[in-house]
């Protein structure tokens, strides 16, 4: 190891750009950033998801999220061949009774499936930073907000913990922090894509089912990606205007 | 592992509103089911039940008084509760609690109360001495003037302020079933019929607990029970039971019928964890058997003492059976998955802050609050009033 | 006029209405946060303070700023698109919180009704201080498996193997080098 050589370079221009980036300060302290040029979105890859848990540690890291609740978590997915008795009759409709799974949200992987029939796929869940959410709506003090740039935030100095939110989002993506006591939940890593990071769940997934996307760039990959894939949204009958895009969403999932 | 059946979304497997959060709508809903015993009295000139009037009143005020109680206990942090009164979020069905609360406790019941009482304030203002005089005379204003005049002026504005009253109890309840029949991310919750719901089976709890307190009261005093009185009461309740139970067993048949998404699930829920409370003590014991009960008094001339009896069984029955609708309600709706893949389970606390006992306490507590207010301000006429004093 | 005066009560109790309003305003207009209101129904300044928050992950472009040599290697194999920190954690890693001694009674109380902040650790900075602070070295037994054990739930074109049948508890990095881990990439060190 070269440490001197190391500790030259961070002083280069490169080094000291992202070092800068980094540790800048608020949104619009930091120059280049604008929230009125922005409104984030999330693309969701599934047949790229492998099911490492890799981004639900990352965000826990991250977060400093406390045990046994998750900003993000990772579900497993087995839809069985159709079943049918010996006599021919018809048992369940596995595209209404999923089997699934979250081991501790996925955070260290998920036990080797060895029943080969089915079908089976990795689900990443998250906040959906609806543009119409019901989270927000309910807030009775208006301490969760959708910011200018479309990220569903809670100011957590404001909160009262009523957990209302955690009643109405649909997602489950809600929870109140057992010590602040105040509802908390994914920022989309607020404090990263502000300073032109990307969020801490894509930095740290190996094989790019995550994608942070930014809706209102034209040259963000999102808009060529969604004119050649079917993609799809939660629930959409819950009409929340949710902006986590999943490729490929299999109809069995809720 | 954590009492989860199937699958929960893993933010899912705690319950966030606890005991404390059914106590809420249930003491709520006796504060609106007393107003309008009360209101029978004054605006729809049920002359038979004018001995519980006050009492009713009283009732509402105690309960009123410990109505936000468990609310503010349950919150992370209470002391931002004032939030809700300075930016109250216009969206929010429960940012308008504290102004609703607010204009019902102070426009409506305290000023309805203190409009009826007038009269005996001033006159025990000053017949009264020590603390209690300094009491009283707080409670006059200032004002001594019980003039004919000013007493039909009271009479008058009370009779209105009776008749905003009623709207207003009807928001005060109806607006906690718009808390939960808003939420369409729970099918359990989201319904049009929630808060009509909520205020019947206000109304039913309301009648049934002043009718307790009344008969219980009067027994502690060791006087007679107007039987017209109660008899009326209990005819009130009785209808107001039947519409009750129509509504809530529309919404059930509606469900049944509709069988959406949900309806495996909440079906599988209310045969397993939710059976002995929603099945056995809310539905059988806690609605149907009062009914028969209540239906039985209705068509059978039966004696004096039996239809006491019947009484205070069925309203008791229907006190625990509008509990287990709160609890049913609350709890059950986070009982289940919103993924429609599990269950969970509801560990009651015992000694912490949403516990138990803190549950019991508040529960107790309006109990111990309408004691003060009947020492302070006596509900039945005369008997303790002192003789009139030359006033004005 | 005498209506007025058998009604002067009334005026009275309208009056303390009228009053506990004003306090009201007038305690509402200093309690309610100054940015209230600025973009929302909510505190525009909580935006910034969310935003100020340190990042523990520093992104690949802070690590690549020293560690050229490794970039190059990466760049060329099939982990290219695999960020640093998904292998090595993050780059600034919190130290767990020092042992706090058991709060006495009252203070347990007051935390019932007012809980209290948790402690903030210290952040461990690598790219600050890059000889003092460094990044664990993984173990590629546990690292290599999360993503390469064989199951039926993977997708199928994803390179999995069973590792017990794999390499019989060769470690990994005996012959696939993780920047680079073809075989014929030169895995062997």
């Amino acid at each position: 190891m070269n440490i001197t050589r190391r500790q030259m370079l961070i002083l280069l221009p490169a080094a000291a750009v992202a070092w800068e980036a980094v540790l800048a300060g608020t949104p619009e302290a930091s120059s280049n950033y604008k929230m009125s040029d922005h409104w984030w979105g999330m693309l969701i890859d599934i047949p790229k998801c492998i099911g490492c848990g890799n981004c639900v540690r990352a965000c826990q890291t991250e977060n400093d999220v406390p045990d046994g609740h998750f900003r993000t978590w990772v579900e497993r997915y087995h839809r069985s061949d159709w079943p049918m008795t010996e006599s021919g009759e018809v048992t369940a409709n596995p595209l209404i009774v999923p089997e699934v799974i979250s081991p501790d949200g996925g955070k260290e992987g998920f036990p080797v499936a060895t029943d080969e029939s089915g079908k089976y796929f990795f689900v990443p869940k998250m906040c959906n930073h609806c543009a119409d959410s019901p989270c927000t709506q309910v807030c009775p003090v208006g301490a969760t907000f959708i910011s200018p740039d479309g990220v569903v935030l809670v100011d957590q100095t404001y909160c009262l913990g009523c957990a209302y939110c955690v009643q109405a989002c649909p997602y489950g993506c809600r929870y109140i922090h057992p010590t602040k006591e105040v509802a908390d939940k994914c920022t989309l890593c607020y404090h990263r894509i502000t300073k032109g990071l990307t969020t801490a769940c894509c930095e740290a997934c190996p094989t790019g089912a995550r994608q942070l996307v930014d809706l209102k760039d034209p040259k963000d990959p999102i808009h060529e990606f969604l004119k050649t894939h079917s993609v799809q949204v939660l629930k959409p009958q819950m009409a929340t205007g949710a902006k986590l895009f999943y490729n490929d969403l299999d109809g069995s999932v809720r | 592992m954590n009492g989860v059946e199937g699958y929960m979304y893993p933010n899912e497997i705690t319950l966030y509103w606890s005991v404390l959060i059914v106590l809420y709508p249930y003491i709520t809903g006796l504060v609106a089911g007393a107003f309008i015993l009360a209101s029978l009295e004054r605006v729809f000139r049920v002359e038979a039940v004018k001995p519980t009037y006050r009492l009713a009143l009283l009732t509402a005020l105690a309960f009123l008084l410990v109505a936000p109680l468990p609310l503010v206990l349950h919150l992370g942090h209470p002391f931002r509760s004032p939030e809700m009164y300075f930016t109250p979020h216009s969206t929010s069905a429960m940012a308008m609690f504290g102004y609703v609360y607010m204009w019902y406790l102070m426009a409506v019941l305290v000023f309805e109360i203190w409009l009826d009482y007038r009269r005996e304030i001033v006159l025990l203002s000053q017949s009264s001495t020590g603390l209690l005089r300094l009491i009283y005379k707080v409670m006059t204003l200032g004002s001594t003037n019980i003039s004919p005049r000013s007493l039909a002026i009271d009479e008058r504005v009370g009779w209105i302020v009776t008749l905003i009253g009623i709207p207003s109890a009807f928001l005060l309840h109806g607006y906690v079933g718009f808390i939960f029949g808003s939420i369409k991310a729970n099918p359990w919750w989201s319904s049009p019929l929630m808060p009509v719901v909520f205020i019947f089976s206000a109304m039913v709890s309301g009648i049934a607990g002043v009718m307790l307190l009344y008969m219980g009261i009067n027994k502690l005093r060791k006087q007679a029970i107007d039987m017209r009185c109660v008899d009326t009461i209990a005819m009130y309740m009785f209808y107001i039971y039947i519409i009750d139970f129509s509504l809530e067993m529309l919404d059930l048949v509606h469900r049944i019928y509709e069988a959406n998404e949900s309806f495996n699930s909440l079906n599988f829920m209310v045969h397993t964890k939710l059976y002995f409370s929603q099945i056995v003590l809310q539905i059988c014991l806690g609605t149907i058997t009062p009914l028969v009960l209540l239906f039985l008094t209705q068509v059978v001339k039966l004696p004096e003492i039996a239809r006491k009896y019947m009484y205070v069984i069925s309203g008791c029955l229907a006190l625990i059976g509008v509990l287990a609708m709160r609890w049913n309600v609350v709890i059950g709706g986070q009982l289940f998955s919103k993924s429609f893949l599990g269950y969970t389970t509801y560990k009651m606390a015992l000694a912490t802050k949403e516990g138990l006992i803190v549950a019991i306490f508040l529960t107790l507590l309006p109990l111990l609050f309408l004691w003060v207010l009947v020492k302070l301000l006596p509900p039945w006429p005369e008997k303790s009033a002192p003789a009139p004093a030359a006033a004005d | 006029m005498s209506v007025f005066k058998d009604a002067g009560h009334l005026f009275r109790f309208a009056g303390l209405f009228v009053l506990a309003f004003l306090v009201f305003l007038v305690v509402r207009h200093y309690v309610v946060p100054k940015s209230f209101g600025e973009y929302g129904h909510y505190r525009g300044a909580a935006m910034g303070e969310i935003a100020a928050h340190p990042a523990k992950f520093a992104g690949h472009d802070t690590c690549e700023a020293c560690h050229s040599d490794v970039a190059d290697k990466k760049s060329k194999g099939k982990h290219a698109h695999v960020n640093c920190e998904a292998c090595h954690g993050a780059l600034f890693q919190r130290l767990p919180n020092p042992e706090q001694p058991r709060p006495n009674l009252y203070k347990r109380f007051v935390a019932l009704i007012i809980p209290p902040a948790p402690p903030d650790s210290p952040l461990l900075r690598h790219a600050e201080d890059p000889s003092s602070v460094k990044p664990e070295m993984p173990d590629t037994a546990v690292l290599c498996a999360r993503c390469h054990t064989a199951s039926a739930a993977k997708p199928k074109g994803f390179p999995q193997v069973a590792p017990a049948d794999h390499s019989n508890g060769v470690p990994c990095e005996t012959c696939h080098q993780p920047h680079n881990p073809a075989i014929d990439a030169g895995g062997a060190k």
